[in-house]
């Protein structure tokens, strides 16, 4: 295929849910193209639409309004029995695992081999082969109740990638986990990225997970899409609402600031990648207070944000201030209620 | 007066009893599991909400489940000559019991599939599961400890209603409890029929747990 036309293309997708008494907008002409081999986040608040979006792009949803294209296929076009095939080449991993509980975990990786009609003895071997490769050799024969919440999303990724699908759709799938967990459970997910070139399509609600792997993010707000672009360029210079609530993480942090005032510094390449700050706290003898740092080294140039918190003392401030101008260093107050 | 007659005829009345109430529960499962599944798939949360054949099916199990056995059984009497060409006997009795039955483990089927967790029927059908393998390889073994101590509910209920058939000559345990016991007071029998009776409906809920909880993986 040619790596120019999208894997998955949205366009208009719109989708009403209409209750008994309200009708709710969870999606809002959804524009999004996601390419081969790439890992695309999609973030967004608890509600902003973000299962009804993953779940449009395998028609588990079929949208009110507009068009899913899939590996060119506009999927509204196919027959049911199409639609199933279409399925077996996306995989879908859960929040909840949702394994099936009553399979060993060999059958439950043979299960979608079963329902693409693999011979037993072939399904069971590409079975094994997937469970060694996300590492659980030795659970083959237990059954999912037996496994701790890292081990069954590895079981349900090995299921997922079974048939060899071309997408992978990730629904929260670290969200049930510890942060050790959620890590490695992230790495395989980029190894099997790298090791097939399955496009990877990331839903979260943390930042962290989007700036661990994803290439690029599209960020979800009350059912539109209100920014998207390349990790680095959101993670940097997020122009929306949304975008600096999660990169900045505002919430948490600003309620422990005191009376005390913090400055966001930005680094947006145009300063060196060396230790500003502790070289200002070196040359006034001051505390700085690092409430958040996220800082790259792309080629020698300094991309990413800080929040600092500076003394009290008005007149340090200020000459903490000159001497980021100085150094070409941007930044801005931050107001509590910002 | 327990002589060895009057066992031979209690261990006469426990085959009949243990015959009508079989044939009666695999013939009523027969039935009510693929109307308990429709009722789950109609759904309008099901996987293809139908809701024409959801409401009607619903309201011919409602209507048969709120009329009382007694009443069913007599008044089914006309269709029971149709089939089995008596009205009396343990095969007569069949008939009433399938009628009343079915209809319950229609619902009681449809309670278990419901009791699958909605995020493993996503998972199946975002794996490219169609509806007819959905049911079997899914929402029935997924639900297979829940409908088996809905099988031992069933099988005991049925029981019961095979024992009040004794009033219309329907034979086994109850046509000898209503016999000996109700028209001749005749306690000693009375009391051995109730002994056995509860030692048979104990014996297939505990045989039902216990296979139920041997079958489940989920602790
Ligand atoms: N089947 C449904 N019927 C009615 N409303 C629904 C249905 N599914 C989702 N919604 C509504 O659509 C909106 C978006 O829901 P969605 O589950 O996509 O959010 P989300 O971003 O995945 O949230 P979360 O992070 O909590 O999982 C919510 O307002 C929700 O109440
Ligand atoms: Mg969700």
């Amino acid at each position: 295929m040619d790596k120019s036309e999208p894997i998955i293309s949205l366009r208009g997708v719109t989708k009403v849910f209409n209750t008994e008494n309200s009708e709710v907008d969870a999606l809002i002409d959804i524009d999004l193209d996601i390419y081969q081999g790439e890992i695309y986040g999609i973030i967004g608040q608890s509600g902003a639409g973000k299962s009804t979006l993953v779940r449009c792009m395998n028609f588990l949803e079929r949208p009110t309004k507009g068009t899913v294209i899939f590996n060119g296929q506009n999927l509204a076009d196919l027959s049911l029995r199409e639609l199933l095939k279409v399925r077996q080449s996306i995989g879908m991993i859960f929040q909840q695992f949702n394994l099936l509980m009553q399979r060993t975990v060999l059958k439950n990786v043979c299960y979608p081999l079963e329902i693409a009609g693999v011979p037993k003895k072939e399904a069971e071997k590409r079975a094994v082969e997937l469970l060694e490769m996300v590492g659980l050799s030795d659970k083959i024969n237990a059954y999912p109740a037996q496994l701790s919440g890292g081990q069954k999303q590895r079981v349900a990724i090995a299921r997922a990638i079974a048939t060899k699908p071309k997408v992978l759709l990730c629904d929260e799938a670290t969200s049930a986990l510890d942060p050790m967990t959620t890590r490695s459970i992230l790495e395989l997910l980029k190894d099997i990225n790298q090791k097939f070139g399955i496009t990877i399509v990331i839903i979260t609600h943390e930042m962290d997970v989007i700036e661990a792997i994803c290439d690029k993010v599209a960020i979800l707000e009350n059912g539109r899409i209100v920014e998207r672009g390349k990790v680095e360029d959101v993670f940097v210079n997020p122009k929306s609402e949304a975008g600096k609530r999660l990169v900045f993480k505002s919430d948490e942090q600003f309620s422990e600031f005191g009376s005390e005032k913090v400055y966001r510094i930005v680094f947006n390449g145009q300063s060196a990648f060396e230790p500003i700050i502790s070289n200002m706290v070196a040359k006034f003898k001051a505390p700085v207070n690092i409430l958040f740092a996220n800082i790259k080294n792309i080629g020698g140039k300094a991309f990413g944000q800080m929040l600092i918190q500076l003394p009290e003392d008005k007149i340090l401030t200020k000459q903490m201030l000159r001497y980021l101008e100085e150094r070409s260093v941007k930044y801005e107050e931050v107001t509590q209620d910002a | 007066m327990l002589d060895v007659k009057t066992l031979a005829m209690i261990g006469r009345g426990i085959i009949e009893t243990l015959y009508m109430v079989i044939v009666s529960t695999v013939c009523a499962y027969a039935i009510g599991l693929p109307i308990g599944l429709i009722l789950v798939i109609t759904d309008k949360d099901g996987i293809r909400p139908c809701p024409i054949v959801n409401k009607v099916l619903g309201f011919i199990v409602n209507l048969l489940r709120s009329v009382p056995f007694v009443i069913l059984m007599i008044s089914v009497t006309p269709i029971t000559r149709k089939i089995v060409g008596t009205t009396l006997g343990t095969s007569a009795t069949i008939v009433p019991l399938v009628i009343a039955s079915a209809p319950y483990i229609a619902r009681l089927v449809e309670s278990s599939i419901k009791e699958v967790d909605p995020g493993i029927i996503e998972a199946a059908r975002a794996m490219g599961t169609g509806t007819f393998k959905l049911i079997y390889k899914v929402l029935i073994p997924e639900a297979k400890p829940s409908l088996i101590v809905g099988g031992a509910i069933a099988i005991t209920t049925i029981l019961g209603y095979s024992a009040m058939s004794g009033f219309i000559g329907g034979g086994g345990l109850g046509d000898i409890a209503v016999r000996y016991g109700y028209y001749r007071s005749e306690s000693d029998i009375l009391a051995v029929t109730v002994a056995v009776l509860i030692i048979i409906v104990q014996g297939f809920q505990e045989l039902g747990m216990r296979l139920a909880k041997r079958s489940d993986k989920r602790v």
